[in-house]
């Protein structure tokens, strides 16, 4: 344990923190998921793309248990979900974190309340502290202390979408799923963003599941990425490998105009 | 392994080495926080205090921050406090979430009694604001009706049938069912007090008088203003909530014209003829209940009915119905707009829409009896 926190990253690969195995989903007749098997490492940042209502969401609430399945089975940190006590239940929701593509503040609190609603929850702490905490994850995500007592109704987008950030890290988590974090953001904001997730992964060895578009997102920070089509993985891999397959959609994707010069970018870097 | 947070203290030529151990994460947060308040304390007055973290196992944004604020206290109490022996992703979270005063500001708190003037005061004002803006809107409205008068190409008969039967015919059902109901309400009452002075065939009286001039506009109105006033807010308010307005007025199109107008037209329509139905209604159900109740046939009830009621006395009641109508329309299509970004707002606005159109249907009610009384109609 001690040895994969002080060594997150490449050396601690090949543990999968969460293993998704012949996962089929689907609402009437229609399934979104036939057959999807992925596995999120541990200590990986893990970008995940497909096309507009291929199930991007719908696979992140299945393990997320907000969805019900069909048929397949999810391993969250070793631990099948659907045959868990109660007790097993709260301590894997404890240890994961959400950030919803809309935010989903609770809109009766405050910012700072906001963010220590889970530390209420999970933790003993004086309020004091909770209080100090609760500022430095809002800080960390970039916005100044002020925020903290305003409503979520008085934020803009990319405010909502960073103090919902700081909630879904408000317990340190051991893997955060992001639903298209930089959506809505500028590209200055959605670098820090890039940053941030990336400082984060190299001191707590965080994992990161990200829903994304962002291209920018996909060639600086992303380890793995893992394209979604017919219900099913179509690739996973790093970023180079994705660019030499011979997928029609993936080949748009990556070799489209925009692609090419965020690749250029890269390049000259 | 013992994942506990805690320390050792270790004393070597003057300085003062605090090697801690164990897992400092919110998984124990609680004894974190206890050990790491422990800190300072420990160190006493030693000038040289060395933090060595090299024991910790695992550390988190909670750990590096109490650790950190524990290093700050030791440095404000003249002390130097360093680090040694920290792995490089120990460095960086201690970097990334380095102490500095995070205690948020106190609001500053008035008096109780500064508190509760200053409310009266602001409720005041707004109560002032309301009125300015149902002038300031009901002016807009009549500009609107000026500017679709002079061009009528610009009139939505579409959309103004279409409320006309959400707002009309949809609600006959209930409208016609309450009526009944108090119709019956007060004519078995009035039965059973009237008898004891031998005058049960004036309940006939008592129940066409009543109903005609006062219950059967003021039950609709009340139940107009429950079912389609807070329709009315909520469609209005959702649809400023998602830009929808603002997307209207960049095409082009006036609001008032295309949302408001057509809607309290509807209303204003629809009201005077559910008014007449709850009338038609309440003199049915009044009629039952003095056949069972009172014995009374439908031959007398009809003659008596005709002998104790004018034309005026149904017009009184009618008179009334445009204006409430109007009053409930202005009053939802205000709130509509005045919703805010969220659906905590729409909320708000449908509730105060559907409390303030009633609570001014009756005062309009009570104006127009004094008013009535006046002219001695």
């Amino acid at each position: 344990m001690a040895a994969e926190r002080d060594e997150p990253g490449r050396n601690a690969e090949r543990e999968p923190l969460i293993s998704v195995r012949d996962l089929v989903v689907g609402f009437g007749d229609r399934l979104v998921l036939n057959g999807l098997n992925l596995d999120i490492m541990r200590g990986e940042i893990l970008g995940f793309i497909g096309p507009s209502g291929s199930g991007k969401s719908v696979l992140t609430r299945t393990v997320l248990g907000l969805t019900p399945k069909q048929s397949g089975s999810i391993t969250t940190f070793g631990v099948d979900l659907d045959e868990a006590s109660r007790a097993d239940r709260r301590a894997v929701e404890r240890r994961w974190g959400v950030l919803f593509q809309q935010g989903a503040l609770f809109s009766s609190l405050s910012v700072l309340q906001n963010v220590q609603v889970p530390m209420r929850e999970y933790l003993k702490l004086s309020d004091g502290l909770m209080d100090e905490l609760a500022m430095l994850k809002l800080e960390m995500v970039g916005l100044k202390p002020d925020v903290g007592e305003k409503s979520p109704s008085e934020l803009s987008g990319g405010m909502i979408k960073r103090v919902a950030l700081a909630r879904a890290l408000a317990l340190d988590p051991d893997i955060v799923f992001l639903d298209e974090p930089t959506s809505g953001l500028d590209p200055i904001g959605a670098q820090d963003f890039d940053e941030l997730i990336s400082t984060l992964q190299k001191t707590l060895g965080l994992t990161v599941f990200m829903v994304t578009h962002d291209l920018g997102s996909l060639y600086s920070v992303c380890d793995r990425i893992a394209a979604l089509g017919d219900g099913k993985i179509l690739k996973a891999g790093t970023i180079d490998e994705m660019l030499e397959s011979d997928d029609p959609w993936l080949k748009s994707y990556f070799h489209g105009k925009r692609a090419h010069s965020m690749a250029d970018a890269e390049a000259r870097h | 392994m013992d994942d506990t947070p805690g320390f050792s203290v270790e004393r070597s030529d003057g300085a003062l080495r605090l090697s801690l151990t164990g897992a400092w994460t919110a998984a124990a947060a609680e004894a974190v926080e206890e050990t790491g308040d422990r800190l300072p304390a420990e160190a006493g007055d030693a000038k040289r205090v060395v933090l060595d973290l090299s024991g910790v196992s695992r550390l988190d944004t909670l750990g590096a921050w109490v650790v950190d604020r524990a290093r700050a206290r030791l440095a404000g109490a003249g002390a130097s406090a360093e680090y040694d022996a920290l792995t490089e992703p120990q460095r960086i979270l201690l970097h990334e979430t380095a102490w500095h005063d995070l205690t948020p500001q106190q609001r500053a708190r008035g008096s109780v009694l500064v508190n509760t003037l200053s409310d009266v005061g602001q409720a005041v004002v707004n109560a002032g604001r309301d009125v300015v803006g149902g002038v300031a809107f009901l002016g807009a409205l009549v500009a609107a009706i000026g500017r679709v008068a002079t061009n009528p190409k610009r009139f939505r008969m579409t959309s103004v049938v279409f409320h006309l039967e959400s707002v009309g015919f949809q609600s006959v059902p209930i409208i016609a069912l309450i009526s009944f109901l108090v119709g019956c309400i007060i004519a078995q009452q009035g039965i059973f007090q009237l008898r004891r002075f031998g005058a049960v065939a004036f309940v006939v009286d008592l129940t066409g008088i009543l109903v005609l001039r006062e219950l059967g506009v003021l039950l609709t109105s009340i139940m107009i203003a429950g079912r389609s006033g807070s329709a009315f807010t909520a469609e209005i308010g959702s649809m400023k909530m998602r830009e929808e307005i603002d997307a209207l007025r960049v095409m082009g199109l006036d609001p008032m014209e295309v949302l408001v107008l057509p809607r309290i037209l509807a209303l204003v329509l629809a009201l005077p003829m559910l008014t007449f139905l709850a009338d038609l209604a309440a003199l049915l159900g009044g009629g039952v209940v003095a056949w069972i109740y009172g014995g009374i046939g439908k031959e007398v009830f009809l003659s008596r009915l005709q002998s104790a009621i004018a034309l005026n006395t149904f017009m009184v009641g009618l008179i009334k119905a445009p204006f409430m109508a109007l009053v409930i329309g202005v009053i939802a299509s205000i709130e509509g707009l005045a919703v805010k970004g969220s659906a905590e707002s729409l909320g708000r606005h449908v509730t105060s829409s559907v409390v303030k159109a009633i609570f001014m249907v009756i005062v309009v009610d009570g104006l127009f009896a004094m008013f009535f009384a006046a002219i001695k109609y």
